[in-house]
């Protein structure tokens, strides 16, 4: 009895000690699309649970919502590849939708003076996108000349932008942002709420900064340094890369990338509330993890990064669809980013041990050699 | 090579307590032990000399639980026994104190004394009152008059050499390892330390004691054992030993032929170098680098001989400019370098291949491909994006020119041996179009094969005319390659010789000035 289990448990073992590296080779590709087979898994199963679902308008409006974390994720990505954090982008959000729509509503109100200066929409648009950069150059300071550590430098942002988000209005909102046509202001709203070709602006915002952050990630020696400093910064530094410099850059993407998703809301709501934005920090880093890039840094994609976004928009969207209670979404997201990392601790031990057996076999090369 | 017939003296009516038999330890890439047999005699102490890299701490690691045998056994009073962990070695009374300080320094003597093994009170909680009484027992018998209390990393580093010897021996111990316990005392507390040894010994306890320090160590010497190039060479009574006993085994009459190196014509000036300080962070008066002053030639390789500590590492990060508030000129091509950033140095012609190779060297997430291009990448960023086929091609021309082993250039590079990773740290050197090599232990845990690849590389790059730094702790290898040697010593340069006059007993004698 305890003989015939002992051989069957034996004959899978030796079958895959034939040809270990072939199987892993397998089961990592599996593993590294796992995302993407989630995300096609996801939709499958609402579409045939919802007739709804697959529609094509249901499909570009929930494409709308994940572009709003998927641009912050963007930015993220960056942060944690050099193995950092950023805490701060839902802060920034809020910040970057309080100050533009305080530009849009009231104008900059010169004191001394006794006027207000309005801005055109689209010249609000870059003075926000500037702010969130400005607020990302300040963390990366923080963590690189004072030596702050990133969770704690971001943390400290995190309170003071939304603080500042805050006083600005007292804590209102700005209720009305379509501008005056007298002040030749308007048009705000064709960010968050216009249509080109039938696709949402924010979806085609977001495919650009895909595309943009792909590039820069793959194809420029930027992209290449911030694996690297995530890697091992050490040896970085030794290679002559300016550390610091890239580490402040990749807080400004951030602070960028935040302020987009800022000026995207407050156009799309034609409002600006002060709270805009509240743990979206939580939402950008759960979609870059389930991306698959590791929190250590030095490991990851921008791709991964939105295809996260895009898991946790559909699902939320679906259970929403499905009319599962609000808790139990809350629930589930959870349960998802928690099985997402196991995964993730998965496919780290394959490579590894694809890697020892590699290095073993190259090392019985080199002996015949 | 030529075996060597090891001198091995068995001494009648040995008392031996812990024994090795045929133990052999592979680490990915090198053979570190190769079939040590290890004595270590009753009550006495047993000395363990041999040069950097020759496997003292690989086997003393094992004997303290730390590092499993790859084959082999461990016999205590001829009964076979198996050291698992620290906790088993502990068990078995096995004490170890180790050459890199294991402390904790954001806690007190007593915390670090009894760390892991708390005293208890009645409750369950910690009795700091017998803790306390216990450590002034232990620093009085060590001299001290340091207060239980003082957080370790506010104590002297000589200080925190002896607090971790009285935690060794605050545990109840048969056989105690010291890992060079004295490269940090004075020599007052040398004396103490070597007073508490001989009480020890009469306790019965033994002792394996490691040190470069030849001279002191022959004052307590009872049994000497040579390792080199994982080997036991030589294991004897300490009767009627010198210096240059221990020298010429450490050393070994080495085969000529192992070194590659090419004759190859020196030129001009390339590097000049012209009291160059640096200051020790913590300690004023202190100096990491003493006052250095140096040239270089092209196609000239300058040794640089030293012991751990010596400020080898921290002359070459100076020049580097890895490290900051450095005093004095450096001169490349007569021209004074102003620069001060690594990235800068390195477009200048300076290029570093560093001593840790995981800690320095390599970005192991990164492929063998991309470590190699990670300084130079600039140079490939034509126009608005990376050209991989130009990066591509000059990958492929230093895997062929270096003779890298690897199947796929986008292999990542923890998976190549620990020889081959080296010369990917080169090639990225050396595709910054260096003109001065900074090496620092280039042969550092690698195989006796890729050394001797290694020693090639270095001959054949000096002859097309780069200038080379080749600093190393091994004196086989710095005599063999140099055409000058400089020895350093607690920051300073102590000697130089000329590849002829340079021997071992001077380079060891100016090492330890």
């Amino acid at each position: 009895m305890s003989d015939t289990t002992g051989t069957e448990s034996l004959t899978p073992k030796n079958r895959r000690t034939k040809n270990p590296v072939l199987s892993n080779r397998a089961l990592i590709l599996i593993f590294r699309f796992r995302t993407l087979i989630v995300l096609l898994f996801l939709t499958i199963i609402f579409g045939y649970l919802s007739p709804v679902y697959l529609t094509t308008e249901n499909l570009i409006i929930m494409s709308k919502h994940v572009a709003i974390n998927a641009i912050i994720a963007v930015g993220m990505t960056f942060v944690i590849l050099t193995g950092g954090i950023d805490l701060s982008v839902g802060s920034i959000v809020g910040l970057t939708a309080m100050i533009s729509g305080g530009l849009i509503a009231e104008g900059l109100v010169l004191k001394f003076a006794g006027v207000a200066v309005f801005f055109q929409a689209f010249v609000v648009i870059l003075i926000g996108l500037l702010l969130g950069a400005l607020v990302g150059y300040f963390n990366g300071i923080l963590i690189t000349k004072l030596n702050v550590t990133p969770f704690i430098a971001t943390l400290g942002t995190l309170y003071m932008a939304r603080g500042f988000a805050q006083i600005r209005s007292n804590g209102n909102t700005f209720p009305n942002l379509s501008g005056n046509p007298v002040l030749n202001n308007t048009g705000f709203e064709i960010l968050g709420g216009g249509r080109l070709l039938g696709v949402p602006i924010p979806i085609w915002i977001m495919m650009a900064f895909f595309l943009l952050a792909v590039y820069v990630a793959s194809k420029t020696p930027f992209g290449r340094h911030t694996y690297a400093i995530g890697g091992n910064d050490r040896a970085a530094q030794l290679s002559g890369i300016p550390v610091n410099r890239v580490k402040i850059f990749v807080y400004i993407i951030s602070g960028f990338c935040a302020a987009m998703a800022g000026l995207i809301i407050a156009s799309e709501l034609q409002a600006a509330h002060p709270a805009t934005g509240t743990s979206y920090e939580l939402n950008a880093i759960a979609a870059v993890v389930l991306g698959g890039t590791s929190l250590a840094g030095g490991r990851g994609t921008i791709a991964g990064s939105i295809l996260g976004a895009f898991v946790i928009g559909f699902l939320s969207d679906g259970l929403v669809i499905l009319g599962v209670s609000s808790f139990w979404q809350t629930v589930i997201k959870g349960a998802v980013i928690v099985v997402a990392v196991i995964l993730d601790e998965l496919q780290q031990r394959l490579q590894r041990r694809q890697a020892l057996q590699m290095m073993e076999e190259g090392m019985r090369k080199e002996v015949i050699a | 090579m030529k075996p060597e017939l090891a001198e091995i003296t068995s001494v009648q009516n040995d008392d031996i307590i812990l024994e090795t038999r045929n133990m052999s330890k592979v680490f990915p890439g090198t053979l570190a032990l190769d079939k040590v047999n290890f004595q270590i005699h009753r009550g006495k102490v047993n000395i363990l000399v041999g040069e950097n890299g020759a496997g003292k701490s690989t086997l003393m690691n094992i004997l303290a639980g730390v590092h499993q045998p790859t084959h082999g056994e461990i016999l205590m009073d001829g009964r076979k026994i198996e050291l698992r962990s620290p906790s088993e070695a502990i068990k078995h009374g096995i004490g170890i104190i180790h050459q890199e300080l294991n402390l904790f320094s954001n806690m007190s003597v007593i915390d670090n004394i009894f760390a892991g093994r708390e005293i208890r009170n009645r409750f369950g909680g910690v009795d700091y009152k017998k803790e306390e009484e216990i450590t002034r027992q232990l620093l009085n018998r060590l001299e001290e008059s340091i207060d239980p209390a003082t957080l370790v990393g506010d104590l002297r580093v000589g200080q925190q050499q002896l607090v971790e010897i009285a935690r060794a021996l605050s545990e109840d111990i048969r056989i105690l390892i010291m890992d060079e316990p004295t490269s940090a005392l004075s020599i007052k507390e040398v004396d103490v330390l070597f007073r508490v040894i001989r009480e020890l010994l009469m306790q019965g306890v033994s002792i394996i004691y490691i040190s470069h320090k030849l001279e002191e160590l022959l004052q307590i010497a009872e049994y000497i054992t040579v390792l080199r190039d994982g080997k036991v060479v030589a294991s004897k009574r300490a009767e009627n030993i010198d210096v240059n006993w221990i020298i010429e085994k450490m050393v070994g009459r080495r085969q000529e032929a192992f070194y590659i190196r090419e004759d190859h014509e020196i030129s001009d000036i390339l590097l000049e170098v012209r009291n160059l300080n640096l200051k020790h962070p913590t300690l004023s008066n202190r100096f990491l680098v003493d006052d250095v002053s140096f040239n270089l030639h092209s196609g000239e390789i300058l040794g640089i001989y030293g012991l751990m500590g010596a400020g080898r590492t921290e002359l070459l990060e100076c020049l580097m400019g890895r490290q900051t508030d450095v005093e004095g000129n450096i001169l490349l091509n007569k021209r004074r370098i102003e620069t001060q950033t690594i990235g800068r140095r390195i477009k200048e012609g300076l290029a570093l291949v560093p001593e840790d190779r995981q800690r320095d060297g390599i970005v192991q997430s990164l492929s063998t491909a991309k470590n190699m291009t990670l300084a130079s990448l600039i140079s490939y960023f034509k126009g608005i994006a990376l050209s991989n086929s130009k990066e591509r091609a000059d990958v492929e021309k230093k895997i062929n020119d270096l003779s890298i082993v690897v199947a796929d250039p986008e292999q990542e590079i923890i998976s190549l041996s620990g020889g081959n990773q080296q010369k990917v740290v080169v090639a990225k050197a050396l595709l910054t179009s260096p003109k001065v090599l900074l090496l620092d232990e280039p042969t550092r845990g690698i195989d006796v094969g890729a050394k001797r690849e290694i020693y090639k590389l270095v001959s054949d790059l000096a002859l097309s005319g780069y200038g080379i730094i080749f600093v190393s702790s091994e004196l086989g290898e710095v005599l063999a390659m140099s055409d000058r040697i400089l020895v350093m010593c607690k920051g300073k340069i102590t000697q130089e010789y000329s590849r002829l006059e340079a021997t071992e007993e001077k380079l060891v004698q100016a090492s330890a000035v």
